[in-house]
């Protein structure tokens, strides 16, 4: 998939999360959107995770800690056919598994998430694990940032650390909102990039809405031998989408009739840009 | 007869097995000393993982190693275990469906004068509230050494605590252990003990105390809290007087709760007397002082008897 081809896939992956989220009346619009070109580059072109592969423990795996943006997980899924668009239909419905945060009962999730703070911890056992059976799997993990708070994210920074685990691919998805405001006026996070150094991690900083930065920065992991990876990568929350990208009320707002119209509008646009 | 430690027994069934299972992985928290786990440690250096004094960061690397294909065992005190990384037993391991093995250490109050931020007296209830997690408190060295060797293949998540005392022996080596099946130890007339964990010596010594008076107890252990064995405590209540129950634990929500819920949900009218720790701020004191206060000696256990059958 050359990089025109991913650049695509994202405008068609946004068109989904807010279909899905239109029609399910419900769901973490901008975080999705923040994301998902994140999550395209990993589905497209580092993970080799696919419905044939999926229940072999042998594979790569993907811990989606921000369990919130749950339906860019289940677009890129769905791309991926581990089910049938006409599945996602039923996102939000009664006794349907396509809930509001990631869970094992859909096919192609790796490990339920939702209350934050959690995946990382998870992915460093896996990776531990990869290590101790002297398997070369890499295990990727995608935290948001308004996360990090959460302390036991740092506790899972020191055993990572610790077990050199450089098949740890972590990013965290730095587009500064969280659902009250700016992350550095609810709780400083910054300097990021200092903290992870200090608890022993490789950092690199990339603009994490570039599916070429995205693509360029994954072929270079591990970044140093033994050291676990970090991926700062700077978005902007409900990116694509002019009225909501950085408006905080976007967290979990659901689009209306006029503007999912204009939203689609404006993806159809820049699509014909590309395709021209 | 006085055995070991059932802490001990853990120790060193779990180093046995994983000699012949190099996917038994341990993860501790600073607790490898405090878990007799020194000699694992040095036996099988590559099977054991120190996380450091993080038991929520335990509990979600338990999740990822049972993910990545090993056999986890989860050792920490049941008081942090099952408190602080409540939300990670929770999700990482129930919700998510690993069979990691959690094991509780100096559980109930074994942490005696330490006091109450070391005492476990919630654990059993806050997990038998937890969907998709069994609950084992095995009560002496014959049923901890069986919840082990369970454990090691067991296809769900999985609780064990115990404490760190010396334990009675209870059963014989023949004794059937099957997990979800209460063990029948004695059969009498009057008075029914049902008890799970260390506190069955307390009510083993009680009933040879009624025994000298002419008083007959039966006496059922449940190893296994969940999945509970609904019909061996109803089949065992038809042939007696009065109930009690007896448990190193919150009163809330433990033992005697589930078997009065059972009870009354069967429409049995039978004397009933819970004995566990009472909401109220524990008194100070050695493990074994502490149980005498609150009604668990032997003798307090059977003049309690005594007068629910009068």
């Amino acid at each position: 998939m050359n990089l025109k081809d991913l650049q695509l896939k994202s405008i068609e992956y946004r068109k989904t999360i807010l279909e899905i989220i239109y029609n399910g009346k419900a769901g973490h619009t901008a975080g999705s959107l923040s994301c998902i070109d994140i999550l395209n580059v990993l589905y497209n072109k580092v993970l080799n995770i696919n419905p044939q592969n999926f229940n072999n423990t042998d594979r790569n795996r993907y811990i989606q800690s921000k369990g919130h943006s749950v339906e860019a997980l289940y677009t890129v899924l769905c791309d991926k056919e581990f089910f049938d668009k006409s599945e996602l239909k039923s996102l939000n419905k009664f006794n349907s598994h396509f809930i509001g945060h990631p869970t094992k009962k859909v096919n192609g999730i790796e490990h339920n998430t939702g209350a934050l703070g959690h995946g990382l911890s998870v992915a460093v056992g896996i990776g531990i694990g990869f290590k101790l059976d002297n398997k070369s799997f890499k295990v990727y993990t995608l935290l948001g940032d308004g996360e990090l708070s959460e302390g036991s994210v740092w506790e899972a920074l020191t055993s990572a650390s610790k077990y050199k685990l450089d098949n740890l691919v972590v990013i965290i998805d730095r587009n500064r909102l969280q659902i009250t405001g700016s992350t550095e006026e609810v709780n400083p996070i910054e300097p990021l990039a200092d903290k992870f150094k200090a608890f022993g991690f490789s950092v690199k900083e990339i603009n994490g809405n570039s599916v070429e930065e995205l693509d360029n920065i994954f072929k270079t992991i591990p970044f140093e031998s033994e050291k676990p990876n970090l991926i700062i990568a700077n978005t902007s929350k409900g990116k694509g989408i002019s009225f909501i990208e950085n408006v905080v009320s976007w967290h979990h707002r659901v689009p209306n009739d006029e503007e999912y119209k204009l939203a689609l509008e404006e993806l159809n646009l820049e699509q014909e840009k590309l395709i021209q | 007869m006085i055995e070991k430690a059932n802490l001990e027994v853990f120790a060193e069934t779990l180093l046995d097995l994983a000699k012949k299972d190099k996917d038994i992985i341990v993860v501790t928290s600073d607790s490898r000393g405090s878990g007799k786990l020194t000699n694992f440690g040095k036996e099988l250096p590559d099977q054991i993982i120190e996380v450091g004094i993080a038991e929520q960061n335990l509990v979600g690397i338990c999740a990822g190693l049972s993910s990545a294909g090993k056999k986890v065992f989860g050792v920490s005190p049941s008081s942090f275990l099952t408190a602080r990384s409540l939300e990670q037993i929770k999700n990482d391991i129930a919700y998510s469906n690993y069979p990691v093995t959690l094991v509780g250490i100096s559980a109930g109050i074994s942490y005696g004068q330490l006091g109450s931020t070391h005492h476990s007296i919630h654990d059993i209830a806050v997990l038998r509230a937890i969907n998709n997690i069994d609950i084992l408190v095995p009560a002496d060295n014959f049923e901890t050494r069986h919840s082990i060797i369970n454990a090691v293949n067991y296809s769900k998540p999985l609780f064990i605590r115990f404490g760190k005392k010396p334990m009675l022996k209870i059963h014989n080596d023949d004794t059937s252990f099957i997990i979800g099946k209460g063990i029948k130890i004695n059969e009498g007339k009057d008075i029914l003990f049902v008890t799970t964990g260390e506190t069955a010596q307390r009510a083993l010594l009680a009933t040879e105390i009624l025994h000298k008076k002419n008083i007959y107890s039966s006496h059922i252990n449940i190893h296994t809290l969940k999945p509970f064995d609904d019909d061996l405590l109803i089949e065992s209540l038809s042939k007696v007087k009065a109930i009690i129950s007896v448990e190193e634990h919150s009163e809330s929500g433990g033992l005697g709760e589930k078997c009065a819920s059972i009870i009354s949900q069967h429409n049995i009218k039978i004397p009933f007397k819970i004995i566990g720790f009472p909401d109220e701020y524990m008194i100070n004191g050695s493990q074994s002082d502490v149980l005498d206060h609150y009604n668990m000696s032997p003798a307090k256990l059977a003049s309690i008897a005594e007068n629910l059958i009068k």
